[in-house]
Formats: structure tokens, C-alpha cells, sequence
């Protein structure tokens, strides 16, 4: 590749005395400069280069509102979702009964299975409402919107769910084609369940944690 | 050889078509991934990152009126006291981000804005109400930016803990803001769930989250 052309020199054919030796150009262009500068070339482009674009995820909360405001959900079509350390994810149906019998602990794989499973059962048990019928057709989408109204999954994360938890399960909302969500804090009472099943072991040092994280309600 | 150096170049080429370069970020921040495929906004938005240590930081991005960036360090500067110097002032429209509480701007904008970089900020202090300086940054790019449809960005790290998430999103409620986006990163639908039906329905390809 990198044969340089010497130029003639003797290596021709035998010539006279006293002929000129007319020197011979040689149409071949050394490239190793080039496709060394091309090569690192590449290799700058593909260190700066960023492959994957970055999207944005919308997130709407709502006012903080008075107690008396809220709109309560209904407790069949409830599931309450908590994240706690080290990824994992507790979850209850409806109310959290005071033996916590139905508290149950699952991670971020389980945890789809939970919402499709609850959304069926709600959409299961929907008996029919001409009202949210009625409404749905006026604003011309399908009927079928209505069965799933009652079924709302609330979100606490807690003082050690990572910010990472927060994106999967709201990003969880959306490939579920969960409508109804909100994200609220967690009750004095879950947060010792919480850290009951966690081992007990030491508290948070943050001082926010220390004292039981009641709900902030402005 | 020649076949060689026809694909090197190829690639030569591919890549510096395709290539995209990172804006300037004072910390690095692995976003999660989202599902999401809307684009990222460059330009009319608030950015608030949040680091790995809890630690954050305010940008504006405004590269086609630097003059709105001018208006809120003078808005700053002015209500705050902070007696910051003209050239300090110019210093911060071609800062990136500012980590750093009211008492430290002085010092950090009194740096190049390219050697910021080396600087370890502290962050802005979010913790309670009272000192929640995130809150008046907020304030003053919000009415700098009057008028103009501007986007919420909230740029968290994989590792940052929800309650400074908390804080961040009590900060722009304060400031009567309830729409954000969070920045993430492209992710497919998980196979077989109601998101990945709802989009083969509409003819969206598996995959096409990348573009």
C-alpha cells in the first residue's frame, strides 16, 4: 500500500549512453495519510456522537387542594401502589385493612401483572353507567372509556424510592393505559408497614424521615 | 485497500451526518427511560436538573434571546442585593447551569463561564419553604419568559431520591405551575400490554420510539 515510487532510478531498462532518462510519473497517490486522518476522523465522531435523542414525559400533578376537595375514589376500584427501598414495590387493593392483610409485596416485573389484573376486575364488574355513557358520546369517544372510570392507582413513593422508581411507575401508567393516577404521600400507618417489612433495620438518616412523613396537606 | 478506505469513509460520513453534540452539562445525569416519544424541547424552557447526590441545579434554555437570561440575573440581582458586577451579570448568560445558593453566585459567576465546569456547586438549596431559593429562580425566568409558551424540564438522575423530586415539583407549584416534562430517555413499548396494542393500531412500528 505504501510503496513509495522510488522514480526510476536504475531499476529501467538499460539505456544508452548519454540518453536522458526521462523520469517516469507514477499515477499511484499514497492514501496512509488520509485514511489515517479519515480513521480519526471516525473515532471523534463516534466519542462525541449522542445516539439516543432524549425525550420528555409529561407530567401533570394537580393543585394542592383542601381535604374536602379531593375527589375520593372508590374504594373497589382503588389499588395503592408504594415504592420503597431498593426497588421494591408494595401494593393494596381498596383500603388497607387494619390486620394489613392485604398488603403485599411484589418488584417493578410484578407489579404490571397487579395493575392488569386489577384493571380486568374493575372492567369486570362494571355494571353500566348511563351517565358516563351519555357523556362520552357527546364528546365522540367510544363507550367503552366508561368501563374502566372507577379504577384509580395511587402512588406513594417513599422517602428511599429512587427517582428512577418514580419515571418506571408513572411510565407503568401509561403502558397500562391507566387514565386515573395520582401521586400522593404515604399515611403515618403504611410507612411503618413499610419499613416493618424493610427488616426494620436502621431508619433513614435523613431527618425528614425520622419523624414519621405525614401527609403534607396544604 | 480501496474497498476498505470506500467503507471508513462511509461510516466517515454517517457520522458526521447523524452526529449531534452534547450541550454543555456541568453534572452527568443517566436519565431513566420512559415509554414516551415526544421530542425534548431546545429552546424557551426551564430546565432543573436534580443529580445523583441530590444536588440542583437551574438552567434556562433560551439560545435565541439571550437578553431574557440578562433580564433575570438582573431581576436577581437586584432583588436580592446580591451586588454583582456588570461583566458578572454578562458572565451568566453564557452560563450553563448554576448549582449554587444566592451567597455563592458572586463567586461562581466571578469564574469564566467555561472553566465553571471544574467548579463543584453545591447545588440549590431546595430543602424547606423558607430557604427554597429554587422557588424564586423559578419565579423570575417564569415572568422573564411572559408571553412566550414555555416548557417545564425536570432532568433527574436514575439515582435521585424521590423526596428532592418532591421538593423540586413543590417549587414550581409554589409558582402556580402544574405541567412538566421529564426528560428520559427513548424506550419501545413492553411487548403484549395495552400501550403496544394501542400503537400497532395505529400502525406505529415497534422500534419507532428511537426516532
Amino acid at each position: 500500500m505504501a510503496s513509495i515510487d522510488a522514480g526510476g532510478g536504475d531499476s529501467g531498462h538499460k539505456k544508452g549512453p548519454g540518453v536522458k532518462k526521462s523520469k517516469k510519473l507514477s499515477t499511484r497517490v499514497d492514501m496512509t495519510p488520509m485514511v489515517d486522518l479519515g480513521f480519526l476522523l471516525i473515532t471523534f465522531f463516534i466519542f462525541t456522537t449522542t445516539m439516543s435523542t432524549p425525550t420528555t414525559m409529561d407530567l401533570f400533578m394537580p393543585k394542592d387542594s383542601k381535604e374536602e376537595d379531593q375527589n375520593k375514589a372508590k374504594e373497589s376500584g382503588a389499588l395503592t401502589v408504594m415504592l420503597g427501598k431498593n426497588n421494591a414495590v408494595y401494593y393494596y387493593e381498596g383500603q388497607l385493612l387494619p390486620d394489613a392483610s392485604n398488603f403485599k409485596t411484589t418488584n417493578f416485573k410484578g407489579i404490571r401483572d397487579v395493575i392488569i389484573d386489577k384493571r380486568k376486575s374493575v372492567i369486570a364488574a362494571y355494571t353500566g353507567d348511563p351517565d358516563c355513557e351519555a357523556k362520552a358520546r357527546a364528546a365522540g369517544k367510544p363507550v367503552t372509556d366508561c368501563r374502566d372510570k372507577d379504577f384509580v392507582v395511587v402512588i406513594k413513593p417513599d422517602l428511599d424510592a429512587t427517582y428512577k422508581n418514580t419515571v418506571d411507575i408513572l411510565d407503568e401508567m401509561t403502558i397500562n393505559g391507566v387514565k386515573r393516577f395520582a401521586m400522593v404521600d404515604l399515611f403515618p400507618q403504611e410507612l411503618t408497614l413499610i419499613q416493618a417489612t424493610e427488616g426494620g433495620g436502621p431508619l433513614p438518616t435523613t431527618p425528614a424521615a425520622a419523624a414519621p412523613a405525614t401527609p403534607t396537606t396544604k | 485497500m480501496t474497498p476498505f478506505v470506500d467503507v471508513a469513509f462511509l461510516i466517515l460520513s454517517f457520522f458526521m451526518l447523524a452526529t449531534k453534540f452534547k450541550p454543555p452539562e456541568v453534572v452527568e445525569i443517566k436519565t431513566p427511560n420512559s415509554v414516551s416519544t415526544k421530542a425534548l424541547p431546545e429552546n424557551d424552557a426551564i430546565l432543573v436538573v436534580l443529580d445523583s447526590a441530590g444536588r440542583v441545579f437551574f438552567s434556562m434554555l433560551a439560545e435565541k434571546d439571550p437578553t431574557l437570561k440578562y433580564t433575570v440575573i438582573k431581576n436577581v440581582n437586584d432583588t436580592r442585593g446580591l451586588g454583582l458586577t456588570e461583566p458578572e451579570m454578562k458572565n451568566f448568560v453564557k452560563t450553563a447551569a448554576i448549582g449554587v445558593p444566592f451567597t455563592g453566585l458572586k463567586q461562581l459567576l466571578g469564574i469564566p463561564a467555561e472553566e465553571q465546569a471544574k467548579v463543584k456547586q453545591p447545588g440549590i438549596p431546595i430543602k424547606d419553604s423558607a430557604s427554597n431559593e429554587l422557588f424564586y429562580w423559578i419565579r423570575d425566568a417564569y415572568s422573564a419568559f411572559s408571553g412566550r409558551k414555555i416548557n417545564f424540564l425536570i432532568k433527574g438522575d436514575n439515582n435521585a431520591k424521590y423526596p428532592q423530586f418532591k421538593e423540586i415539583l413543590n417549587a414550581f407549584k409554589r409558582n402556580d405551575i402544574y405541567k412538566f416534562q421529564l426528560v428520559t430517555a427513548a424506550e419501545d413499548a413492553p411487548e403484549g400490554t395495552e400501550l403496544y396494542k394501542e400503537r400497532k393500531a395505529q400502525g406505529v412500528v415497534p422500534g419507532a420510539a428511537n426516532k
